[in-house]
């Protein structure tokens, strides 16, 4: 533990505050939309604390607050979460092999965490990058959303400050890197364009998960799938 | 959004980082599944971002709001700051509504 401020460089430290910063914004205006769209301060904070992972947090309330049912909002939030589980194996090493590291670092895996982790080399380091990143976050993150929430408590009318831009905004810098890749861009256009044509029709909640049904797109056999092994070969 | 709801997506949010580092080297996921997981999570997200810009309820949202995820996403794309990023969708939509736009 001692040699956790050693190991770590201040650029790291740095881009890990900008992020937090980043995230703060967003888990202010989370609170605040949530609870100023008519949900409870305590659905937002016991959220953001217990589910800690801020696209499937707004994926799940997006759903509520646009009328779908809450089984609905559970299944889009878990099918977000799901790119947690092969994050978990990569970063299983920074996290440690104990029980009483594995089960709080566990909780700290999301986006953020394993990019950083990513970016160092040798176990230390890793380790380091990953407590330090994975543990500022969950404290900004959730004094940001309970912030926020108090505030939408008393703001009456946060469309006039355009807050209900954020939400699609905040998804769509989320998912912009992944659309570079031509197959998940043309499934993801599919399934958008599914959605926003089903909404009219069909009970809120579902148009989302109807759009999984891009996916056809990815699942033809055609399409040759990359060994997703990270090392390229002729680093070993 | 009832507390059983929180409480199923926490626990099974959970399950999911739990597995790594429990199993460890025990299991590899499938390069196949990881990829699967990927292109989900891409289109789900594209599909909120699409719905949550154009669409309330059944209806269209009006214009104001797809605006500002514009200039937000034209800023993302130009890899500007994230702050800029959130502050320039909301303040769009707040000026286009300001002046008279729905």
């Amino acid at each position: 533990m001692r040699s956790f401020w050693r190991t770590i460089d201040r650029g790291t430290l740095r881009d890990i505050g900008l992020v937090c910063l980043a995230d703060a914004i967003v888990g202010a205006s989370f609170g605040a939309i949530t609870v100023s769209g008519g949900l409870r301060p305590w659905v937002p904070i016991s959220m953001s604390v217990l589910v800690f992972a801020g696209g499937a947090q707004f994926a799940a309330a997006g759903v509520v607050l646009a009328g779908g049912g809450p089984a609905a909002a559970v299944l889009a939030g878990l099918v977000l979460n799901a790119r947690l589980l092969p994050y978990g194996f990569t970063v299983a090493d920074a996290i440690g092999d104990r029980w009483w590291t594995r089960l709080p670092g566990a909780h700290l895996i999301v986006d953020e965490s394993l990019a950083f982790t990513l970016r160092q080399q040798g176990r230390e380091r890793r380790r380091a990058a990953f407590w330090t990143c994975g543990l500022t976050l969950f404290l900004c993150w959730n004094v940001a959303v309970a912030a926020g929430a108090l505030a939408g408590a008393v703001m009456r009318n946060t469309g006039a400050f355009g807050l209900d831009a954020v939400f699609p905004t905040v998804l769509l810098a989320l998912v912009l890197p992944s659309l570079t890749d031509r197959g998940t861009r043309n499934a993801a256009l599919l399934g958008a364009v599914i959605a926003v044509a089903a909404t009219p029709f069909l009970p809120a909640g579902l148009p989302v998960l109807l759009a999984l049904a891009g996916l056809v797109l990815v699942l033809r056999p055609a399409v040759t799938v990359p060994d997703a092994d990270p090392v390229p070969e002729e680093v070993r | 959004m009832p507390l059983l709801a929180i409480a199923a997506l926490a626990a099974g949010t959970y399950a999911f980082r739990l597995a790594g580092p429990v199993l460890g080297r025990r299991l590899r996921i499938p390069g196949r599944v990881q990829r699967l997981l990927a292109v989900a999570a891409a289109v789900l997200l594209t599909t909120l971002v699409a719905t949550g810009a154009v669409t309330e309820g059944h209806g269209f949202a009006g214009w104001a709001r797809p605006a500002g995820v514009l200039v937000g996403g034209a800023l993302a794309i130009r890899r500007a700051p994230f702050p800029l990023v959130v502050i320039a969708a909301a303040a769009t939509t707040a000026i286009l509504r300001l002046a008279g736009v729905p």
